[in-house]
């Protein structure tokens, strides 16, 4: 046993969460779950409350606006990521340029030329989004490993440099403008209350949670999981290895494009500088330091990513070596990421069972 | 009814000439060096690599045709195939592993459950059901892939050297079973080794290259 997994045994101890919780009655199970999302929604309220106020403040920033502008988009974006790079296996360097998509449509169609109102804009961004999936998706996925990392990065840099040069697009300049959700009922959503927007936000993420951990045990996610785990063995036992890659990059491009809509209507403007290659590379950090394929890993792994830099704004120009010890860190004792691919952890399906 | 394969096969900067045909029922092994092809012509069947020239036939149904643009999917190829490294799912156990072609081809849960079952007791390992491939010994788990390879009732069964990457001890129960599992197979059997022993065993012709 090396020196380093002994360390990690010792000092990294299995909490078990999951399996405590599941073990729990139902009833308890229920009441817990209801009040975690209650205390989620209360989130912007956070800073007000001792202690947790001063470990998750942000000094500098408003904590809303963190919350809303950073946090809500990386956990929405790593979960959109993890699919493609969680579920399927897929190595996707480019994610941003789906994140960039959505901000763009959204963009366009509220701002000056078109005035859509947000709601009907926003399904048109995670479409437009999906498509580019497809679009990008049919060429490369019969690539695989580095050679599909290198076009996918290759796609971010396209999309931010088409929007660069485009006029149509506002060019280096951007689009300001953008429409902000309807109200509804005390919700007022504007510049200067960015509460809404996380209740908005935290909504969407539940009902993406929902929706991925539904396909995540459906046909489509046991493909997806056979092909993460062997591609050939997978196609010569009867799977369209292709049909399900391109499925994982589109359902992972129409969240990014979901993510950027939102975004962009926070914002208010959005520009090509909002969508660099870094942005690409944070992403798949929250993912890979949350646990590639463990949904509530990569919530983690977003929230974290996003705050960190933040809450040590303090420390200046430092506050991304904190964030880098924070890595190392991570890799040194879980490997597998904060919250492991539960199959991964726990091995395999228990006796009584009887999914196959 | 029969596999026939004539033409050229190849892969980067290999290629060779390759000929055969096996009827129903029927066992060919190919033997040769390292390097001579034996595996190139295993996965041309199997679909993971196409044709150069020349045609792939399977009963009437054309499988990889180059000069016709034909070439049929892997996963639509009535085939299946043991790797030499066995290559189970590492995330599901053993019935899920030999389940999982049948739930593929959108086979319903009880009745791949049942087909799996049936599928594990040929190999003798239907108490096996809910252990995780690595709690099994390598020749264990071949038996495994070989049951994932049996529970799809395909035309071609292809067994790329299954004996190679078995420890001794368990490649006898492999070995025993192997015959008996081969002789009631209706299907057209491919075997690559490199083991004259294993021809002598198993086969009915034989190909050396």
């Amino acid at each position: 046993m090396s020196l380093t997994e002994s360390f990690r045994q010792r000092t990294a101890p299995q909490l078990r969460v999951g399996s405590r919780f599941r073990a729990l009655p139902k009833s308890a199970r229920w009441s817990l779950g209801a009040l975690l999302i209650a205390a989620c929604y209360l989130t912007p309220y956070w800073p007000d409350v001792p202690v947790l106020g001063w470990i998750v403040n942000t000094p500098g920033t408003s904590f809303e606006n963190v919350l809303t502008d950073q946090i809500m988009m990386f956990i929405l974006v790593a979960l959109g990521l993890n699919v493609v790079v969680g579920f399927a296996g897929l190595l996707d360097l480019g994610y941003v340029g789906f994140y960039a998509v959505g901000a763009y449509t959204t963009a366009v169609m509220t701002s000056g030329q078109f005035s859509w109102p947000w709601i009907a804009a926003m399904p048109l961004s995670i479409l437009m989004a999906m498509i580019a999936g497809v679009v990008l998706g049919t060429p490369t996925l019969r690539l695989r490993g580095d050679y599909l990392a290198i076009v996918t990065l290759g796609f971010g840099e396209i999309i931010r440099i088409t929007a660069n040069n485009s006029d149509w697009l506002g060019g280096p300049r951007g689009i300001n403008k953008i429409a902000r959700p309807p109200s509804f009922g005390p919700f007022e959503f504007s510049v200067l209350n960015a509460k809404p927007y996380w209740y908005l936000g935290f909504t969407v993420i539940l009902i993406v949670i929902f929706v991925l951990s539904r396909l995540e045990n459906s046909r489509v996610g046991r493909a997806w999981s056979a092909v993460r785990e062997d591609e050939d063995a997978a196609e010569l036992m009867g799977v369209n290895t292709f049909k399900f890659k391109l499925w994982a990059f589109a359902i992972g491009a129409a969240i990014g494009g979901l993510a950027g809509a939102l975004y962009a209507s926070k914002v208010g403007f959005v520009n090509p500088d909002n969508f660099q290659l870094q942005l690409s590379i944070l992403f798949l950090a929250a993912v890979v330091l949350g646990g590639t394929g463990s949904m509530y890993g990569v919530i983690m792994g977003g929230i974290l990513v996003a705050w960190i830099p933040e809450r040590f704004r303090g420390f200046s120009t430092r506050r991304y070596f904190v964030f880098g010890v924070v890595l190392v860190l991570v890799m040194v004792f879980r490997p597998q990421g904060i919250i492991p691919r539960r199959t991964a952890a726990a091995g395999i399906a228990e006796k009584g069972d009887t999914n196959v | 009814m029969s596999l026939q394969l004539h033409g050229a096969v190849g892969r980067g900067a290999f290629h060779r000439d390759a000929s055969l045909s096996v009827n129903d029922g029927d066992v060919l092994a190919i033997t040769g060096p390292n390097g001579s092809g034996k595996s190139t012509i295993l996965h041309t069947i199997a679909g993971l690599v196409s044709l150069l020239h020349g045609t792939l036939k399977c009963n009437d149904d054309i499988w990889d045709a180059p000069a016709n643009q034909m070439f049929i999917q892997s996963e639509k190829r009535s085939c299946a195939v043991v790797f030499q490294d066995v290559r189970l799912f590492p995330h599901m156990n053993v019935i899920s592993n030999v389940a999982y072609g049948l739930r593929a081809h959108g086979v319903n849960k009880q009745q791949a459950h049942a087909q799996s079952l049936e599928a594990l007791s040929q190999v003798g390992l239907h108490s096996f059901e809910f252990r995780a491939p690595h709690e099994l010994s390598g020749g264990e788990q071949q038996r495994v892939a070989l049951a994932r390879a049996l529970v799809l009732k395909p035309q071609v069964l292809l067994l790329d050297e299954p004996f190679a990457a078995i420890d001794t001890g368990s490649r006898i129960a492999l070995r025993r079973l192997m015959p008996e599992v081969l002789a009631t197979f209706p299907g057209v059997t491919v075997l690559v080794s490199h083991d004259p022993a294993d021809v002598e065993s198993l086969a009915n012709s034989h190909l050396a290259l």
